[in-house]
């Protein structure tokens, strides 16, 4: 894992994106992942609530260091999660009641998301301000991008659609099983295969 | 409320729709922890009784102490479950962890680190948001959060035994590891939701 002090902020934002990818690689945060990709819509809202938790909690967690003690730091991060959760869902109910219905219970399973909790302990904790929010914006990003991916391939298939609006031609048999719970385990096991066929190409020898 | 309706909500709740293949809460255990099948049923029996223990007394702080004091200061203290939430089970997970410690030490070492980590398991909060929003009675809580526990042991048993099988098995390199075990999730699902059939 690339997380050595030396590393720039830059680089840090960069491995969040791919190399580091939480969904993809490193296969935290697995629950909001099959939950609630059945549509573009719904993987976006998840992904930007989780980014606006990751970045604010990793803010707090990067000023409070020098105070946490090691002992009660799971507890310190867990309520500090739970705060930005709470502002997130408040917020989401405010502006885009639709969506939040919809994704129900999985806002305030945002937090015990092991990405943001991960990223407290590994990161922030130990970094500074900019270094922490370079971090959680990397992460958050990649977080997004790996749900939109699955957002898309699910929505397409199972109900022939992208974003709500119907794109696939008019004799098209939709595949509901995409939409269904099933359907998440089979996309993300392909999706996650493909990527490791990837990266086993690109690096010969290098480790999945 | 009748003892039929409450075994129905049992059944729904651990088969029908199981919270791990269903409602895909628990599954970062259900991929970490599901290797051996003794293992898997050690996490799964631990899990039951949190899950059971939080749901019920997640229930009393909302139903005895949130709201009726938030009606007598005149505010909607909702927005408190979620901290109230995640410190009950917190609390709940360690009250478990001492208790282990103490009476049998022999678990207390078998579960080593899977233990702390059953705070983060999102079945377990799941639940006791799901006992919330369908605003469930005291006895239904007890019913839902037990029977979830029971399904989310059922499902981690039984990956664990197919997956004490693939290892004989030629699986292509790129898919060694989680996507194998998500493709066997997949199939896995697939088949529980046949139970559906039992609710008509």
């Amino acid at each position: 894992m690339a997380d050595g002090n030396g590393n720039s902020a830059a680089a840090q934002f960069k491995a969040g994106l791919w190399s580091d990818n939480p969904v993809l690689v490193q296969l935290l945060g697995m629950c909001p992942t099959l939950a609630i990709t059945n549509s573009v819509e719904n993987a976006l809202v998840m992904g930007a609530a989780a980014t606006f938790v990751v970045i604010c909690s990793n803010l707090v967690t990067s000023l409070l260091r020098s105070l946490i003690r090691p002992h009660v730091r799971i507890l310190i991060f867990t309520l500090t999660i739970a705060t930005f959760v709470t502002i997130a869902d408040r917020f989401l109910a405010a502006n885009l009641f639709e969506v939040s219905k919809k994704l129900g219970a999985f806002v305030p399973l945002i937090i015990v998301n092991c990405i943001i909790i991960c990223r407290a302990e590994v990161c922030a904790i130990k970094s500074g301000l900019f270094k922490s929010f370079c971090d959680a914006c990397g992460i958050g990003i990649g977080f997004t991008i790996a749900l939109t991916i699955l957002g898309v391939v699910r929505e397409l298939l199972g109900s022939g659609s992208l974003y709500g609006i119907p794109v696939m031609p008019e004799g098209f048999d939709k595949w509901v099983i995409m939409v269904l719970p099933p359907g998440a385990f089979l996309t993300l096991g392909i999706l996650i295969g493909v990527v490791n066929y990837a990266r086993l190409r690109t690096s010969p020898g290098g480790a999945a | 409320m009748t003892i039929g309706s409450l075994i129905m909500l049992f059944i729904g709740a651990a088969l029908v729709n199981n919270l791990v293949l269903s409602m895909f809460l628990g599954i970062c255990p259900f991929l970490g922890v599901s290797r051996k099948v003794n293992m898997a049923f050690g996490m799964g029996c631990a899990v039951t009784f949190v899950i059971t223990l939080s749901g019920v007394v997640t229930w009393l702080i909302v139903h005895g102490v949130l709201v009726p004091l938030g009606g007598r200061i005149g505010l909607d203290l909702s927005f408190l479950k979620y901290v109230i939430f995640i410190a009950v089970i917190a609390s709940m997970v360690q009250l478990v962890e001492m208790y282990l410690r103490k009476f049998f030490p022999l678990l207390y070492t078998a579960f080593g680190v899977f233990l702390p980590l059953i705070t983060t398991n999102c079945a377990i909060l799941g639940a006791c948001l799901l006992i919330d929003l369908r605003d469930y009675n005291l006895l239904e809580a007890i019913t839902f959060s037990f029977a979830g526990g029971v399904g989310f042991a059922l499902a981690i048993t039984i990956m664990a035994g197919i997956r004490e099988h693939l290892t004989f098995s030629d699986v292509p390199r790129a898919l060694q590891g989680p996507g194998i075990t998500l493709l066997v999730a997949a199939i896995l699902a697939m088949s529980f939701m046949g139970f559906a059939g039992m609710m008509r």
